[in-house]
């Protein structure tokens, strides 16, 4: 048996060797609970702990903890801070008051794609969250920007200040709770505070990546190996179970929620990754809009992102081809057995007239054309009725 | 990891259990270990002859696809098709539920290269 495709979710894992890849303060901890570590973004990373099938129901069904010391964060304060975020996001944060987050795009010139981010709106400055592999790059055009831009605002890396957990699932805010003062049923989705958790000044967002409810949490770095152990402590009894990355994958795609470097990359506007919603034309100028346009006004991109489920028997992968009647149309950014539905899906950016939910493809696994069918997305909609506090 | 004493092993992390000229073969449970969970096993059809070393077969689990090979040369005379719908027999029961195909082994000297259990368990300890 020898591998031939593995750990497709990432495209950098091979590039990083796992003697030069960073930890996070939970190292230890994870070796403790005896997870398989993966290099993933430059860092060496927890892929599972007890399974990845089990770990993904453990979020759907009750709760998880995630480890995301290798997601970096910024911090962007001073008088044109918004004027700032505003003129290098697509998003528009006119769309939201303080005390609220939004999912955004840092873009090239050309409409490309540096990075996917969330800006957590908080009462003194924007609090961003990066992606792992981009933070470097992120932080150099962000301040590469600010320079030209001539802006009154400062941008600064916090990355190796600030931790970052999630805890995800329907029972996750009950895990959170038992440690923080503040009322977090009260704060609506995508809310932020900063306040005491675990007795310690900690940014606490009603964000994810998984589909389900629960909060991200930013608390200072030298704090998170003790949340990380207080939280598994109070979360026993409600079943909270540390979460490795391949969950963490299958339950972003489940959601359809983008991944850096397979929905988007460098080459991949938001456009043809299907989140015109975060792109807003209608604020003032900022960078990629005029590519953007263009492109929105000469009828929309020549490819589309959508998502499909297998008809035939086989897995779809990343960077498999996709073809409708023989012909070639594009190819899969990410796919796999989606355990909460027990189907194999996945998602392609192909070309625009083949697009259409209810339409054909046929992916090509291992040189053979094998039956899909696009269908709509999310594919998975958590129940409405775990949700609380929705805004 | 179980490494039962009557098998034969390959480097590749496939198995042979002979009974007369009839190989049955599999994935150990390192392997299957190693994999994670199991969700999609491809297998051969029947009839068909397969070189010493040939790959017969795919194995994927949640993140990773592997091909798997024939240690030992012949023709496949039996398929395991109950894992076409229940793939996790290769997680749950390597050595049992989990075979993957049966050979009429046609030049028995392919065996004396595979490793026995205690080889294999040293094989694969570091």
């Amino acid at each position: 048996m020898t591998e031939r495709v593995g750990l497709t979710w990432d495209g950098m894992e091979s590039l990083v060797s796992t003697e030069t890849a960073k930890r996070t303060p939970l190292y230890a901890e994870h070796q403790r609970l005896g997870a398989r570590m993966i290099p993933f973004g430059g860092w060496d990373m927890p892929v599972q702990y007890t399974g990845i099938i089990e770990e993904h129901r453990a979020v759907r069904n009750a709760a998880g903890i995630f480890d995301l010391g290798h997601m970096g964060q910024a911090r962007v304060s001073g008088p044109d801070a918004e004027r700032f975020v505003q003129s290098v996001a697509t998003n528009d944060l006119n769309r939201i008051p303080d005390g609220l987050s939004q999912y955004s795009i840092l873009c090239r010139p050309s409409g490309g794609t540096v990075d996917d981010i969330f800006v957590y709106r908080l009462p003194d400055s924007l609090f961003i969250c990066l992606n792992a592999s981009n933070t470097r790059k992120d932080v150099d055009w962000l301040h590469a920007q600010h320079r030209v831009s001539g802006m009154d605002c400062t941008v600064e890396n916090l990355s190796d200040r600030v931790g970052m957990l999630a805890v995800q699932g329907p029972r996750a805010l009950g895990v959170v709770q038992q440690l923080t003062d503040v009322d977090l049923s009260a704060l609506p989705r995508f809310g932020v505070v900063e306040a005491p958790v675990n007795g310690v000044p900690t940014i606490v967002g009603r964000t994810g990546y998984t589909g389900e409810d629960g909060v991200e949490l930013y608390p200072p770095i030298d704090d998170v190996v003790d949340l990380w152990r207080q939280l598994l402590v109070v979360g026993k009894a409600d079943g909270l179970m540390p979460i490795g990355l391949g969950a963490r994958d299958t339950l972003r795609l489940e959601a359809k929620m983008a991944l850096y470097g397979h929905e988007l990359t460098e080459e991949i506007t938001p456009l043809e990754a299907a989140l015109s919603w975060a792109v807003a034309f209608d604020k003032d100028d900022f960078v990629g809009r005029d590519a953007l346009l263009a492109v929105k006004e000469a009828g929309g991109p020549a490819r589309r992102l959508v998502g499909f489920t297998m008809v035939g028997r086989g897995i779809p992968r990343a960077d498999y081809p996709v073809a409708v009647g023989g012909e070639m149309v594009g190819y899969v950014t990410s796919g796999g057995y989606a355990p909460t539905l027990d189907a194999n899906i996945g998602l392609a950016l192909v070309r625009r007239d083949v697009a259409g939910i209810g339409k054909p493809l046929d992916i090509m696994i291992r040189n053979q054309p094998v039956a899909a069918e696009q269908v709509r997305t999310p594919f998975y909609r958590r129940p409405e009725a775990t949700e609380k506090g929705n805004a | 990891m179980e490494t039962p004493a009557e098998l034969r092993y390959s480097e590749e992390h496939e198995w042979v259990r002979m009974d007369d000229d009839i190989a049955t073969i599999g994935i150990t449970a390192y392997a299957q270990d190693s994999l994670g969970d199991i969700v999609f096993v491809e297998l051969p059809t029947v009839g068909r002859s397969l070189a010493a070393g040939e790959g017969f077969g795919v194995v994927e689990s949640v993140k990773a696809v592997s091909d798997v090979y024939s240690p030992v040369p012949g023709e496949i005379i039996e398929v395991n098709s109950a894992l076409e719908t229940a793939p996790e027999h290769v997680n749950n029961a390597p050595y049992r539920d989990g075979w993957m195909i049966k050979v009429r082994v046609s030049d028995a000297s392919a065996l004396d290269k595979l490793m026995d259990a205690d080889a294999y368990a040293g094989f694969t300890a570091h």
